[in-house]
């Protein structure tokens, strides 16, 4: 493909449509609505769908329907609209129906400031729905990476059989970039696994080496049941501890015991580092100059981009910790993945930089705080 | 006698028996004689049930779809026909049925009610209204008439009900009827019209909780409930001779609306027709 220019809303929508995207579902909001416009002129023509919905509870609960149908769905929106999801993102989870969930994010909380950059919804994402729960939660910084990432959050949701959040922020959705996206055919793309049993062995929530079972569309002679309900390996509700249990075990076993291919970082010079600065999503951006303006005045700083956000990749941090005497975590907000990085590197390691007033955090501010 | 052993045959072959039996409803509730006339209609037509999904919500109601051997999902509260509506455009090969009680259907779910309608979206809706949310423990519903009692209206009701079959009728649904659990084969040949409707159908079928609201309300057992259905439902030819006065006391039995056309599904496929052929062209 040749280069383009590009706006992260649009290298969105075209990950998707890579990933084998299909269906999709959503409700207008700013900054996310440029995704639904896109895919709602480009899906016809590959025989998907779309449907505007009458509001994102509603969109995700289409999503997840398409989902069972055998399409691979997605829905994309921004914070108020993500709030009204978490309930089906737990039905998602619950009933391990991939599907992928964009928030473009925005400064909150409420209407707050629906034209401005913020990366508050990070708690929200984790754990917005109620009970406890897997989730992978990926964050792109630059337009290119939105798209890449929109294809691995399409893999991962339809690998591991969960809901994928894909965080982006207002910078990123509508920063306009050069990019040379791949050819379709050089992109990796994954579909969930089917099974060769026939319909009366087959177990919709059997525990597997894997631990991700085989996912089976509805109309394909099958005939199971699916509830948000807590449900034994055929899906049918049930009460039983010995039944809850190795529920529980599985979905986290399923994520917690893939890690490596999960979780997404990127280091520069943090290699004797003595201090690191750690960002993700647009923030990223400016962390990655004030680390470059940082070692330009001689101090021995090194940078680290998150790609995964959730699971947090605790190792990876550890690490830093390790032989870093200072971890300088900004973020669009006012302490929220800085909680983590605090809980493994220790709360006296850790210098956050933050801000939540619609505005992005200058390489200027993270430099001073390198160097403070 | 002898239709009626085919018939417990029928039902009998359309159950899962593996797991979930008995059914969780109280003894002498209606929501098992709907699913008992879901069940005549399916078979009735024929049709394949491999492509036949059962969608619920949350309530008595939404236990329904576990019993029956279909593709079945048991959802989110209210959510039930948006979740049916993503499946049927992803699989519009299938019939997608989708019971919900009245609190699932008009109050929570009550935008994606009108929305459905609205859209003509190809999905059967049935709504078991039994006036009352039953399974929380009798809280008065969206369809609780006026000055009636429920654990949350202890000095009765002052809310007035949704129609149910004209706020359907409003919205824009294809297909409108009701009947009662007492009129358990009047119930399923409307079902079965409504399942071959293209567009969005609603059959309401009137139910009752004697646990709950009959025991606040003093109106007896499931029998003296039932025979309450008998007693004040007309069909809608014996409502056209009534007064508007009498009319409003009785439960108007029949099809309410029926009107041909495409329905959701049919008006898309054509957009991806003529996006197809933009794009070739």
């Amino acid at each position: 493909m040749t280069a383009q220019f590009m706006q992260g809303n649009t290298a969105c929508a075209e990950g998707a449509l890579v990933a084998g995207c299909r269906f999709f579902a959503g409700y207008p909001i700013t900054p996310s609505s440029e995704i639904a416009e896109i895919l709602s002129y480009r899906l016809p023509a590959l025989g998907g769908k779309f449907i505007q919905m009458e509001d994102e509870i509603a969109s995700l609960a289409a999503v997840i329907g398409a989902s069972v149908g055998g399409m691979k769905a997605m829905t994309a929106t921004s914070g108020p609209g993500f709030s009204l999801m978490q309930e089906n993102i737990g039905y998602a989870a619950m009933t391990e129906i991939p599907c992928v969930i964009v928030n473009v994010q925005r400064t909150g909380p409420s209407t707050g400031l629906p034209t401005s950059p913020a990366q508050g919804d990070v708690m929200q994402s984790r754990w917005g729905t109620h009970g406890d729960h897997p989730i992978i939660v990926l964050s792109p910084s630059s337009v290119m990476e939105t798209f890449r990432l929109t294809v691995t959050a399409f893999n991962f949701s339809e690998k591991y059989r969960t809901p994928v959040i894909l965080l982006m922020d207002e910078v990123v959705a509508h920063m306009r970039e050069k990019v040379d996206l791949p050819a379709p055919e050089q992109v990796e793309v994954v579909d969930r696994i089917q099974t060769n049993v026939p319909p009366e062995w087959y177990f919709p929530y059997e525990e597997t080496a894997s631990d991700v079972p085989p996912l089976v569309s509805f109309g394909q002679g099958f005939r199971y049941h699916i509830t948000g309900l807590f449900h034994d390996v055929r899906g049918f509700p049930t009460e039983r501890l010995d039944e809850i249990q190795p529920w529980l075990k599985r979905v986290f076993a399923k994520i917690n015991n893939n890690l490596s291919d999960i979780l997404m970082y990127e280091e520069e010079d943090t290699r004797g580092a003595r201090t690191v600065v750690l960002a993700y999503g647009s923030t990223a951006r400016s962390a990655r100059h004030a680390v470059r303006l940082a070692r330009a005045r001689r101090h021995k700083a090194g940078f680290c981009k998150l790609l995964t956000i959730w699971p947090f990749p605790e190792e990876a941090v550890e690490r830093l910790a390790h032989t870093a005497k200072r971890i300088v975590v900004p973020e669009m907000n006012l302490g929220q993945l800085a909680l983590e990085v605090e809980r493994v590197a220790g709360r006296h390691k850790v210098r956050r930089v933050n801000r939540a007033d619609g505005e992005m955090i200058t390489p200027q501010q993270i430099l001073e705080a390198i160097e403070g | 006698m002898h239709t009626e052993l085919r018939e417990k045959h029928e039902i009998y072959d359309y159950l899962r028996h593996s797991k979930k039996f008995p059914v969780m409803w109280c003894a002498g509730c209606g929501i098992g004689i709907v699913l008992g006339a879901i069940i005549r209609a399916i078979d009735r037509m024929g049709l394949d049930r491999d492509r036949v999904a059962m969608v619920s919500g949350i309530g008595c109601t939404g236990r329904m779809p576990v019993y029956v051997d279909f593709n079945t999902m048991h959802t989110t509260h209210g959510r039930a026909l948006a979740f049916a509506t993503g499946l049927k455009l992803a699989r519009p090969d299938m019939y997608v049925l989708v019971v919900m009680g009245d609190g699932d259907a008009l109050a929570i779910g009550g935008n994606h009610f009108i929305h459905a309608a609205r859209r003509n979206m190809d999905l059967t809706a049935i709504v078991v209204n039994n006036n009352i949310y039953g399974m929380t423990g009798g809280q008065y519903s969206p369809t609780t008439p006026l000055h009636m009692r429920a654990t949350t209206a202890p000095y009765g009701n002052i809310e007035p009900p949704f129609p149910l079959c004209e706020l359907a009728k409003a919205a824009g649904a294809s297909f409108v009827a009701r009947s009662t659990v007492y009129h358990a084969t009047e119930l399923d040949r409307l079902i079965e019209q409504a399942i071959a409707r293209r567009g969005f159908s609603v059959v309401e079928a009137v139910s009752y909780c004697h646990t709950t609201y009959g025991r606040l309300n003093r109106l007896g057992a499931a029998v003296d409930m039932m025979r309450w259905l008998k007693e004040n439902s007309v069909t809608l030819a014996q409502a056209e001779k009534m007064s508007p006065e009498e009319r409003e006391t009785k439960i108007v039995r029949g099809i309410l609306l029926d009107r041909e056309g495409p329905g959701y599904v049919d008006l898309y496929d054509e957009i991806i027709r003529q996006a197809k052929a933009a794009e070739n062209g």
